[in-house]
């Protein structure tokens, strides 16, 4: 990607930066070469299969083996223009590198594909956009929401030819890429690069600070384009019940994670010192936990009403937080939060459950963690703005989508976090618009034939 | 313990592992701490007349592998850029010092039996235990009618060959080139000309590879370069047919050959006495990792002499050369077919690529249900290829299992479907 680093940083933004280092280093021209040569060049390759965006792995391994990291870049973005992103917040673990038949073998070692992937796409150098635009079709496409659902999709339409408009509510594009991956996965400005990149290819607007229901509504961008794609993500987040919930210092994580993204000082954060605990099983469970601990906080307890198995956290995440010393705390749930005489949170008291035939139950032996925060990572929800007049069918508190992304109106699509498909993974969020960018195209095509 | 202990045509030495006549041998101090190391013996860096050769700079170039290791060497350099007299006095000193290793000196001299029979005096006076013709270099010392000029053409191989058996008693060594049709014909001429075993192979005529931005072949000096010698593991299969060609012609069957050609380790030397060598020679797996490498050599080589029961080098020297054969002697009546070991096998599909893209379609491929892929040989396309095998990256997963079916021995001279048959 290579895009130039504008940003003039901070003193204190580069001491944030140092705090937030990348978890996972990138690999060096050598061990690129080393573990590029490791790849078997399967037939039909089973990582391809398993990658959600369908990239010709083991081509872009053989074209970095090749030395030819422009043709390898070019390979992973073909299919995916959040390549680089996507190289570095994957779950690679379940995904291609899960697929990869060298697990089989008795060292189980996987090609590490995501990092070779990050290697290309870091490394590659192009002279302005790697792709160019088609003929102006005269197609104009509104995109609501500019998360890696919204882009992907906005990059691909305007490949094809078509005018695109993005309207993003947030004052910067990226969605969760900018606003919610922990910062030691997408590390410094990536984020930003990585939409400036992607908005180079030209035929693309961004309107910022422009919410849905609030400052556009699906009606008249129905009316003043020829399709629409949504993709508003989630814009809430599930509630503990218990009393006290709304003290100052019980925190939603994902709102302490913006934060600490958008943060240029670390003196800017309210920063727990001694003790927090992490309500969740999640990723923004482990995220929350392992950035506390690195910005300080003495003691981080993550607590999970089940066992470590059913966690949605896979195995490599669970091991990432043992590895920053949080202590997780397994089979109890959140009982009561408990307050000072000031109002100040004091502790949590917690019951311990055990499984009944697949019931979780209280075994009624209760105890309490001291702590001066409580993050909640328990889930996020879609929130349709309800002063919208045109509301797509909602099923499972998500927008249905049917065939190619289409929802249930006519000339409307959507993807990403917002509808129900898949584990909320960003690239799945961007094989979804640009599936739905495929779709777009074909109906604006093929219906001008007619 | 196996006795490793080698008398190759009279000279002696603790084990067949010799330094190459090249840089790792160009002065005392090198190969002092060859001997230190255990090496063998030393073929010493070519001698020549003096004035002694000058060396451009910038010299090696090489071929990397997968995993960039060197896997094969090129070099432009001449033989020793010091002059006679240095060389023969460290030459008569480090033989005094290391009296139980072989010390073989290399000789290029311009075509005059005078010239010759000088030099051979002088290096016999050293006390060294024999020498080796250099008739192999192949680039600079050709165009000045060395080297490899001489090694291109048997008649001048023998004459000076000749001459150093004429002019001294120490054993002759004829070193001998690749970059030939036909090794065999100089084979015969060193023979001819009395020598006591020839050497080989020297290095071979290349260019290792192009630097795209420069234009210019590596190594490069000031933009320009030329080709070198190229040596190292890639040459070693080179080096193996040209070593058994010699040792199974009947012209040239038991004449002594010390193999030279990619050796790097144990097994290497092995492969190169099974086809015939007496001693072998390395240089290439030195430069690149220094010359405690011999330790291992030795000791792999003495573990599986063990293993073997082979009590020394003696006794498994040219055990493959009979079956070594020509292509019309081998058994058409012979049958493999490959297997393929479903507990193994990994999915990778390389095997089926290979078959379905390049090979005779003997593979098909099965879909399962979780997405994966099995695979199995069909045995009637299956012609034994090994292909599958060659590309199979699992241990064991696929075999060549026999399949004769208790026919006789039948080559394609007595094959009928050869039209130009010999009648039984």
């Amino acid at each position: 990607m290579n895009m130039d680093n504008s940003v003039n940083y901070s003193q204190q933004q580069l001491a944030l930066d140092q705090m937030f280092k990348d978890i996972n280093p990138a690999l060096s021209a050598r061990q690129a070469g080393i573990e590029s040569s490791r790849c078997y060049y399967c037939y039909d390759a089973p990582c391809i299969k398993a990658c959600p965006s369908k990239i010709n792995i083991p081509s872009f391994i053989a074209s970095i083996h090749a030395d030819d990291l422009t043709g390898a870049a070019k390979t992973i973005y073909k299919e995916n223009i959040m390549g680089g992103s996507c190289a570095r917040v994957c779950p690679t673990e379940i995904l291609c590198e899960q697929a990869c038949v060298r697990n089989h073998e008795a060292e189980k070692a996987p090609v590490k594909i995501g990092l070779l992937q990050r290697h290309a796409t870091d490394n590659a150098e192009f002279e302005g956009h790697p792709f160019e635009r088609a003929e102006n079709t005269g197609k104009k496409i509104a995109v609501v929401g500019a998360g890696p659902a919204g882009l992907s999709c906005a990059h691909r339409l305007a490949l094809l030819g078509h005018e695109v408009e993005v309207f993003e509510a947030q004052p910067k594009a990226g969605g969760l890429n900018e606003y919610g991956i922990a910062k030691y996965k997408l590390t410094e400005n990536f984020a930003q690069e990585e939409v400036d990149f992607i908005l180079s290819i030209g035929g693309i607007t961004v309107h910022y600070d422009r919410a849905l229901g609030k400052d556009i509504s699906l009606s008249t961008l129905k009316e003043e384009f020829d399709s629409v794609f949504l993709s508003i993500g989630l814009q809430d987040t599930s509630s503990l019940y218990l009393e006290h919930e709304d003290n100052d210092s019980v925190l939603n994580s994902v709102d302490f994670i913006k934060e600490l993204r958008q943060a240029t000082d670390i003196d800017q954060l309210d920063i727990p010192k001694d003790s927090a605990i992490v309500i969740g099983a999640g990723n923004t469970a482990i995220d929350i936990a392992c950035q506390l601990k690195r910005l300080g906080t003495e003691e981080v307890t993550l607590v999970y009403r089940r066992g470590e198995a059913q966690m949605s956290a896979t195995g490599h995440e669970q091991q990432i937080a043992k590895n920053h010393q949080v202590r997780i705390k397994t089979w109890s749930q959140p009982e009561k939060i408990n307050l000072d005489e000031q109002g100040k949170l004091r502790s949590m008291t917690f019951s311990k459950t055990y499984l009944d035939q697949d019931k979780l139950k209280s075994t009624g032996e209760q105890f309490e963690v001291p702590c001066s925060a409580v993050f909640k990572a328990v889930g996020q929800k879609m929130a349709y703005p309800q002063t919208e007049q045109l509301i797509p069918t909602i099923s499972n508190g998500k927008v249905a989508t049917f065939h190619n992304q289409l929802t249930s109106i006519e000339g409307v699509f959507a993807g990403g976090d917002c509808t129900g498909v898949g584990q909320d993974l960003t690239v799945e969020a961007v094989q979804q618009g640009k599936l739905a960018a495929l779709a777009i195209h074909q109906e604006l095509t093929s219906s001008e034939e007619k | 313990m196996a006795d490793l202990s080698i008398d190759f045509v009279g000279i002696k030495a603790p084990n067949p592992f010799w330094l190459a006549s090249a840089p790792p041998t160009d002065k005392a101090y090198n190969v002092e701490r060859a001997f230190e190391a255990g090496w063998g013996g030393v073929v010493w860096k070519t001698l020549g007349e003096d004035p002694a050769a000058v060396n451009v700079s910038s010299r090696y170039s090489a071929l990397y592998d997968h995993n960039g290791e060197v896997s094969g060497f090129n070099n432009i350099e001449l033989i020793t850029d010091r002059s006679l007299e240095i060389n023969l006095r460290e030459i008569e000193a480090v033989k005094k010092s290391w009296p139980d290793r072989a010390l073989v000196v290399s000789l290029m001299m311009p075509c005059e039996e005078q010239i010759w029979k000088t030099i051979l005096k002088q290096v016999e006076a050293t006390g060294a235990d024999g020498i080796e013709l250099n008739f192999g270099c192949p680039h600079g010392m050709p165009e000045r009618g060395m080297g490899a000029a001489v090694g291109q053409v048997p008649e001048y191989v023998e004459m000076v060959t000749r001459w150093c058996k004429e002019h001294s008693k120490m054993p002759v060594i004829v070193k001998l080139t690749p970059n030939i049709t036909d090794v065999r014909f100089p084979a015969r001429a060193a023979k001819s000309g009395g020598a006591d075993a020839v050497s080989l192979i020297n290095t071979i005529n290349s260019i290792t590879s192009i630097d795209l931005d420069a234009m210019a072949a590596r190594p490069i000096v000031d933009g320009k370069s030329t080709h070198g010698g190229y040596c190292g593991p890639a040459v070693k299969p080179i080096a193996l047919n040209m070593v058994g060609e010699i040792a199974r012609d009947p012209e040239t069957a038991g004449l002594p050959i010390s193999g030279i050609g990619g050796i790097g380790n144990w097994r290497d030397a092995a492969e190169f006495i099974s086809l015939g060598a007496g001693s072998v020679q390395v240089c290439t797996a030195a430069m690149i990792y220094g010359f405690n490498i011999v330790t291992e050599m030795k000791e792999g080589l003495s573990n599986w002499m063990d293993s073997k029961g082979y009590e020394n080098i003696e006794a498994f020297k040219g055990l493959a050369v009979p079956n070594t054969t020509d292509w019309k002697k081998l058994n058409m009546n012979y049958k493999v077919v490959a297997t393929i070991d479903e507990d193994k096998c990994i999915g990778c599909g390389r095997c089926y690529q290979a078959c379905e893209d390049t090979s005779h379609q003997a593979i098909e491929v099965t879909a399962n249900e979780d997405g994966t892929n099995s695979f199995g040989i069909i045995d009637d396309n299956c012609v034994g290829c090994n292909l599958c095998e060659i590309t199979c990256p699992v241990d064991d997963c696929i075999t060549m299992d026999e399949r004769s079916k208790g026919q006789p021995y039948m080559n394609w001279m007595q094959d009928e479907r050869n039209p130009h048959r010999e009648e039984v």
